[in-house]
Order: structure tokens, then sequence, then C-alpha cells
């Protein structure tokens, strides 16, 4: 039986819903035309980051994907820098300069959001040794895809902190699509996490549909980290319920033909049977969870809605420590 | 003044930098034990040991990418890739990652970094091990672009890299390193920004980077034989540029031309040649004049590869076309 606490179960459901939340509420103003760029939801996949970021300290660091958002909501970033980022407001994380694929929080541990597919692989390896070189005992997770793990990135980010044992666990989102292409289109593995062979460490395959898989897994993976003994490749077997992006139907590559079994086993609707089951949770304290975050949400956008544009001249600023 | 190899210049820097700041360690391919490729970090493995000289796989991307990584967290790390023709394996990291995050992160992220490398022509090091590619990355904002050309501004202008907190991209010239001359012992700083007027004259300005600031100073030497008086600028780095320093000696000298190793199509040096046709256009009394590479890949033949590489007399050529008409 699994051991997590009622306090970090809690937690997890908690977080699961704010992430759900927050992305059915950018969803529905981006459809609006509210917000500008283009979004990559998370919805169906928030047992992974929250099993995994409970297990974690604002110290400890998380680099993260161009599918973000619910990295950022368990590392504990605010809906109002948010928001305001995806709103393109001087008061968002990134002072607008970024928007939703490069939400990062330095102070929370969070080194970034990335366009770039695999790109913040060898950057999570490289932040684990400045931790390790600074003596402390915290970690790294890192974040990718499925299709990340067919980038050089990937090896050459993984190979090195399995040389140098670095604290750090690298986490496979396998949604199950590169964008458009079916994972047995593009590797020939049906588990990423057999990869892990070859640099020597532990691979392990979770279900990322269940929270207490991901927490069991990556506490041990993090422990792991924690100790010295090296890095962990979790595979965690997800999906997105929506297509690649917000207005991408899925129906040219088969995504809708497969997303309803996956819908049928919500993280969300089978933690809360969990938590219902212990007895840890009743519907009155759901309603009341989803009442506060929903509060929460609409204080959010009104501040995003009335937050200031950047002034032309921030476009200017940034590029250099002295600009 | 004590003369030093501009390879050792190099050695004294990362030292001295490394007493100074602990959160300062080396990390690239076979610059422990072996000292690098070029020795430009031997005998510091066996000083501070294989957590701050530490060796990597051969995997660029993974060194700027770790490089990148270890300063978000405070670290202050710098790099070596061993050709910077090698930058283009790890131009993503390079480019959209280190060149990036402080600004599309809205400016706090920490990014003080430094990727030593080298280039340049001269040793039969043929297509892919003599490049010079320095106006790739002088064209994206957010990196800065050193280029010394002697002892003295290797050991100065690297110290002050490292304690830069932008990331700096710092190209040394493989022709130079076994180059001896004057640098102190003592510790001094070469400021990043500022260019140096390396000989006076009067009747043309040259810009030269790296090899061919010595070059054109040779150049300058028979120039005046002739009665040219020729006035050599070596902007030092390529970005940030000490612009004025330029402006001001073409003003004075009303003829400019520009030098380099790399080639000549959208070279570094029409960019300098596009600031001083509009800065200092009423100035100029001839067309502006660029010496740079033929535009091919470096070939190995060592005939082939000097032919194609820019010398002292194609500089002395430029600078008559330029002054006599």
């Amino acid at each position: 039986m699994p051991t997590i606490t009622k306090k970090n179960a809690l937690w997890i459901f908690k977080t699961m819903l704010r992430i759900r939340r927050f992305e059915e509420s950018s969803i529905d103003l981006f459809t609006k035309g509210e917000l500008p760029g283009f979004l990559h939801a998370y919805i169906g996949e928030e047992a992974v980051a929250s099993g995994i970021c409970v297990h974690l300290t604002p110290r400890d660091q998380i680099t993260s994907t161009h599918r973000g958002h619910g990295h950022m909501i368990a590392k504990g970033l605010h809906y109002k820098g948010m928001f305001s980022e995806l709103y393109a407001k001087q008061t968002g994380y990134c002072k607008g300069k970024g928007g939703s694929m490069h939400i990062a929080d330095q102070e929370l541990g969070v080194l970034g959001a990335n366009g770039i597919v695999g790109g913040g692989i060898p950057i999570a390896a490289g932040a684990a040794l400045g931790l390790k070189l600074q003596k402390t005992k915290d970690v790294v997770v890192c974040f990718f895809g499925d299709g990340a793990s067919n980038e050089g990135a990937f090896h050459e980010g993984i190979n090195l902190a399995s040389t140098w044992k670095l604290p750090v666990v690298f986490v496979c989102e396998n949604n199950g699509f590169a964008e458009s292409t079916p994972q047995k289109n593009h590797q020939s593995v049906s588990d990423i996490a057999d990869r892990a062979t070859s640099y020597n460490i532990p691979g392990i395959v979770a279900d990322g549909m269940d929270p207490l898989s991901m927490y069991e897994i990556a506490g041990e993976a993090i422990k792991r980290a924690r100790s010295g003994k090296g890095p962990t490749l979790i595979e965690a077997k997800t999906m997105r319920f929506l297509g690649h992006y917000v207005g991408d139907p899925g129906t040219a590559y088969g995504h809708d033909k497969v997303v309803g079994k996956w819908k049928k086993i919500d993280p969300i609707v089978t933690f809360e049977d969990f938590l219902k089951q212990k007895k840890w949770i009743a519907d009155d304290h759901k309603e009341k969870l989803v009442i506060d975050i929903n509060q929460e949400i609409d204080e959010a956008i009104l501040y995003a809605k009335e937050s200031p544009e950047p002034d032309l001249e921030d476009a200017l600023e940034d590029v250099y420590s002295d600009s | 003044m004590r003369e030093i190899l501009y390879r050792d210049a190099i050695v004294e820097a990362l030292d001295e930098e490394m007493k100074r700041d602990k959160s300062v360690f080396l990390l690239g391919e076979d610059i422990a034990e072996f000292g690098g490729s070029y020795k430009t970090t031997a005998g510091l493995f066996k000083k501070y040991g294989k957590e701050r000289v530490r060796n990597t796989p051969i995997s660029e991307q993974g060194i700027v990418g770790a490089t990148l990584g270890a300063a978000l967290v405070g670290m202050k790390p710098v790099a070596e890739l061993m050709y910077i023709d090698f930058t283009a394996v790890a131009m993503d990291q390079i480019v959209n990652q280190v060149a990036k995050v402080r600004y599309m992160f809205g400016g706090k992220a920490k990014t003080s970094l430094v990727i030593r490398t080298q280039g340049g022509a001269g040793r039969s090091s043929a297509a892919q091990h003599a490049q010079s590619l320095e106006s790739w990355f002088v064209h994206i904002p957010g990196l800065k672009v050193v280029m010394p050309s002697c002892s003295y501004d290797a050991k100065g202008l690297l110290k002050s890299s490292i304690r830069d907190p932008d990331p700096v991209l710092f190209i040394e010239h493989k022709l130079l390193y076994l180059e001896k001359n004057p640098a102190p012992k003592k510790e001094y700083l070469v400021p990043i920004g500022v260019a140096e007027v390396k000989r006076e004259g009067t009747d043309i300005t040259v810009v030269a980077t790296s090899s061919m600031v010595k070059k054109s100073l040779d150049a300058a030497e028979e120039l005046e034989e002739i009665g040219i008086s020729v006035e050599v600028i070596d902007p030092k780095t390529l970005f940030p540029l000490d612009k004025e320093t330029i402006l001001t000696s073409v003003r004075k000298t009303n003829r400019l031309l520009i030098t380099h190793e790399a080639v000549e199509r959208c070279g570094w040096g029409a960019e300098i040649a596009a600031i001083a046709s509009k800065e200092a256009f009423d100035y100029l009394d001839a067309p502006i004049e660029r010496v740079a590479a033929k535009e091919t890949p470096v070939p190995f033949s060592p005939k082939l590869e000097n032919f194609i590489i820019p010398n002292k007399d194609d500089v002395i050529e430029g600078v008559k076309r330029t002054v006599l008409g």
C-alpha cells in the first residue's frame, strides 16, 4: 500500500485541481481572443507534476517545457504572475517578454520553461552540477516529453548527469505523441525508460495518470538524487486530453481516437475516489476547494487584465545586465 | 615588462580568477590532466582538482547547457569549446538558451558565464577546424564577443569576462597561442567594450581583429616607408563595440579599412563599414575598404590556405587602393 500521508495526498489533489482550473481558464481566455501567441495545455497530465513536486522544496530547481503551466503551478508559482504573463503584462513573471512557453522564477526554483524541445535537459544537468559544487542537498527535476527523448540534447544531458552522478531526476512525460507523430513512428522503443540502461542509471516506468504511482517513484528518485547516488530516468505514461496546442482538434493523427480511454482514468476523478475511500476528503471540502480556486483565478485574471502593458522602452531592457 | 606566451596568459587569468572566486570553475574536453588541446588550462587540474577543472565528454551542447545551468544557480563557469567550429554543434544552447534567458525571463536570470574557444587558420587544419565565425555571435543580442590579439589583452580581458555578469564568447586564435609578448604578472583588468589605438597615424584608419592586428601593424611599418601614415585600431571586443574610438579616428584620417580573418560576406567588417558610412559620412574621402578571407571554406593545402587568408601584403594593397586611389 502507498505510504502517502493525508497531508501530501491533499496537497497533490489541490495542486491537480489548481492546474486543471488554470488551464481551463486560460483556454477560455485564449479562445475568446484575449491572449496573444499560443498555448499548450497540460490537462490530463496533472498527476505527473503534482506527484513529483510534492517532494520538492523551494530551493530545489526544475526545468520545464512548452507544456509547462502544470510544472509552474506545482512548483508554487502564483496565478497572478502567470495570468499576467499570458496577458503579456508588465506584472507577468517575465514582464511580458516570455509568454506561455518561457515562464520562469528563479526565487521559486523554476529555471524556465523552454520553447526548444529537449533544450532544458543539459541545463538541468548543469544546474545539478552547480548545486553539487555548492555542496547543497538540493536537487533538480527536469521535465521533458517523449519527443525530446529523440533529441541530441537528451543524450548529452543525461550522459553528463550520469557520468558525474549529479542530483537530477529526469522526468519524461510520455503522452504518446510528439506534436502529431505517434510514438511508434518516432522511436523503436515502447518504454523510453529502457534508454536509462545505456547511461547505467535506473529507468522506471510510472503511471502518469496515477498520482500515487508518481508520488512513490518520484520519492525514491529524489531521495536517491539527494543522497548523492545520481540521476534517475522516470517515464510517466500519460496523455494530454487536448490537441498539441489549443485549437488542434487532434483529428489528423489519431489523438481523438485514443484520448477517450485516457479520459476514463482522469487523475483528478480517480484520486478524488481514493481520497474519499480513505475518508480524507468530503464532498463539501472539495466544493470549498473548487470555490476558493475559482475565486483566486477570477481575482488573478482581473489583476492581469488591469495590469499595465509593458512600456515600449521595456523592449530594449534586460538584454544585458546593464541595459 | 615580462613577456609571456598568449596561451600562458590565458592560464594565468584562469588561475587568478579561480583563486579569487570559488564559484569559478572550468569545464571542457581534455582540459584536466591533459591541460587542453592548446595547453590553455595547463597545470590547473593539479592545482584545483577534478571538481573545478572538469573534463567533459565530447558533448558540446552538453557543455554549453551545463555551463548555463550552473550559472543559473549562481556559479561562474568557464567552458572551453576546443574549436569555434564546434560551436555549430552547440548552437541551440548558445543562441536559443544562453543568449536568451536573461531577456526571455524578464531580466532576473543569472547568466555570468564564459565560453572560451579559438578560431582562425594557418595550421592546415582545413575546413572544420579553422573558421572565423565571430560574426554569427555578434548578430545575437544577449551575447558579448571578445577577441584578444595579444597576451596582455588575453589575460586582462579574460579576467574581465569571468567577472562580467553577462555571457561572454571569448575567442582566442590558434596561431597567437605561441606568440610571446608583454603582460605584467601583477593583477590587472582590461575592460570589455574599450578599443585601443595600437598605432597612431593620419592617412587611414585600419580596424583589425585578432590575428589581423599584428599583420596590420607590420603593414603600417612598411607603409610608413613609402609615406603612408596608418592608424591601427584593435576593437578587442566586437560587441559591445567601442564605436567612438573608431569614429574619432575615421574623422581624423578620413579613410577606413577593416580587416578580419573571417570571410568578407556579412562579416563583422560590414557592420563597421555601415556605422562609419552613416556616422562619419561627411568625413570620408574614399570608399571604405575591407580586407578579409576569400569566400571559400578553409582549404587544407598550406599554399591554398595562405592564399585565401588575408596577410600583411593584402592589408598593404588595401591601404594603397584606399589612400592612393
